[in-house]
């Protein structure tokens, strides 16, 4: 593809993660090359423990490497989260039950110092955005689990970092709000053109939403296979039904398979 | 419909109560039906131990009856008044309260801050609260009567040792329930915080404060009846002759356990209306933090 050709924002070049716990060190990521660039799309997928959320902890400098190099935005990831380069969604979305939704939002703009201002335009932009408008003086009990986790991709957008990091911020809700939280995901990617890496279980979540797919495997964890998806850009529901979205999934499938049998 | 059991209940208590007051009282009854020869009838001994002067357990209607007495028949600044020793007791114990309050919340964050004073701090808070309060009292008392505290702060030092007192029993809950508070966000919350660079100051004032208010209100239930306690059991060893604790205290000297009671049960409703007060605020508080009721 040419779009991983285009200037690196994640780049991992031989990587090894290693946790030291009371059984012994036990090896998270081992030798793992990547290189994201501008704009695109990634998912990780592989079943526990293959390191996938390792991995996208280690991007936002939640957790260290201990070999190898890995850089975002061409620093340190530990310098680019202190300069507010990424955006972090988690499984549960964590709004604060004390805060209003306009308020959880623009928690990280608080925290960042902008101006009163500046916070309100922000978060009606962002809530906006998310199709959460009318919403912002609700308290989180008062939402659905899809509009809680929305509201949450709203606060990581807030502060117009250009990357996403996303861990598996669907998994906990039911189908029907998965696809269309998909859907809307996918939207706000093409409308904010930022980079995301996006961690899941679901092999059509991530053939739908990807621009490559990056299938690892556990113990230790590592990359098995990178599927660069040859789907457009604008991508309806329906085109999970199409040959090449199923014939992606069964390569992906295959790509997993393979990844346990070393077991 | 919720009065159906409450009421189911405080029958029986009175049943069970009445039912003491005359197995506990006959004893006396029948010494003196002894004494001048006559015998006693069932009935005679139901009427009898109701109305008894120095009963070993008075009546409810006795108690009822001394602490309606107490509470309306004195004006409000007699030395009679249960409403008067109520207030002197009421001061201490708020006093107590608000220091113990600020006392445990302030140790709480410094054992959550560091971890020094978590090593250093909570084995001794956990030590404090083994050693009896009766025992300590009196010490407290001799302390701040010879130092003479209250003079300097322009307040009696009765009122010093029972506050140190009350304070003393009140922290520690305090201190538990805001360590336990302060610690409640979970791992994800505090990724998150540091995924914005957020400064240490800045979650605990945004994430942790905040978390722990639930937490704070349960210790303060806790807290302020614990001060209450320790204010009347400030007011036994210093020979006061103010207060719900001086009153009880007269009340076994005289041998005179219908005063006792009644100042009990004074002091019990002084405990229900202070733990409606901090339910108040509760609600208050809780519901301006837009937490569902």
């Amino acid at each position: 593809m040419k779009d991983t050709m285009a200037q690196a924002v994640i780049e991992a070049k031989g990587v090894n993660l290693v946790f030291q716990t009371g059984d012994g060190p036990v090896q998270a990521l081992k030798d793992v090359n990547l290189r994201v660039g501008k704009g695109e799309f990634v998912s990780f997928i592989g079943p526990s423990g293959c390191g996938k959320t390792t991995f996208l902890r280690a991007i936002a400098a939640l957790e260290h490497p201990t070999g190898g190099t890995l850089t975002v935005n061409g620093m340190a990831p530990d310098e680019a989260r202190r300069q507010r380069a990424y955006g972090y969604v988690f499984q549960a979305a964590g709004l604060y039950p004390w805060r209003t939704i306009a308020k959880n939002v623009s928690l990280p703009l608080e925290i960042m110092g902008f101006s009163k201002d500046e916070q309100a335009a922000r978060v009606e932009r962002v809530l906006d955005l998310v199709e959460l408008s009318g919403f912002g003086r609700k308290f989180p009990w008062q939402l659905s689990g899809g509009m809680q986790q929305r509201a949450s991709i709203a606060r990581a957008l807030a502060f117009d970092a250009d990357i996403l990091l996303m861990d598996e911020p669907f998994g906990a809700l039911d189908e029907i709000v998965r696809d269309r939280l998909n859907e809307e995901v996918l939207k706000l990617w093409n409308r904010t053109g930022k980079t995301i890496a996006f961690v899941t279980h679901s092999i059509p979540e991530a053939v739908y939403l990807s621009t490559r797919i990056v299938v690892m495997s556990p113990r230790p964890g590592r990359i098995t296979d990178v599927i660069d998806s040859p789907l457009p850009r604008e991508r309806p529901l329906d085109i999970r039904d199409s040959r090449e979205f199923i014939e992606i999934a069964h390569r992906v499938r295959e790509g997993l398979r393979a990844g346990h049998s070393d077991e | 419909m919720r009065a159906g059991p409450v009421l189911t209940v405080l029958a029986l208590i009175l049943a069970l109560w009445y039912a003491g007051a005359v197995w506990l009282n006959a004893t006396w009854t029948y010494d003196q039906a002894a004494r001048s020869g006559a015998t006693v009838s069932l009935g005679q001994l139901l009427t009898d131990t109701m109305r008894q002067e120095r009963p070993v357990l008075p009546a409810p209607h006795q108690v009822a009856a001394e602490l309606w007495k107490g509470l309306t028949a004195y004006a409000v600044t007699s030395k009679k008044s249960l409403v008067y020793h109520g207030y002197v007791t009421l001061v201490s114990t708020l006093s107590g309260f608000v220091l113990g309050t600020g006392l445990g919340i302030v140790m709480a964050v410094g054992i959550v801050r560091s971890r020094t004073l978590d090593l250093g701090l909570m084995p001794w808070a956990v030590i404090s609260q083994t050693v009896p309060v009766v025992a300590i009292a009196p010490m407290i008392v001799v302390l701040s009567n010879s130092l003479g505290l209250g003079d300097h702060l322009g307040v009696s030092n009765a009122l010093v040792s029972k506050t140190v007192i009350a304070a003393y029993l009140s922290y520690f809950p305090v201190l538990v329930g805001m360590v336990k508070g302060l610690r409640s966000p979970d791992p994800m919350q505090l990724d998150l915080l540091k995924t914005w660079n957020a400064s240490e100051l800045q979650g605990f004032v945004k994430l942790r404060l905040p978390s722990s208010v639930p937490y704070l209100f349960t210790s303060l239930k806790v807290g302020i009846a614990a001060s209450l306690v320790g204010a009347i059991v400030g007011e036994l060893p210093t020979g006061a002759i103010e207060g719900l604790g001086a009153r009880m205290l007269i009340g076994s000297q005289f041998g005179s356990p219908i005063i006792v009671w009644a100042a009990l049960f004074a002091a019990a409703i002084l405990a229900g209306l202070l733990i409606l007060l901090v339910r108040g605020v509760e609600s208050l508080v809780v519901g301006r933090m837009g937490v569902r009721t």
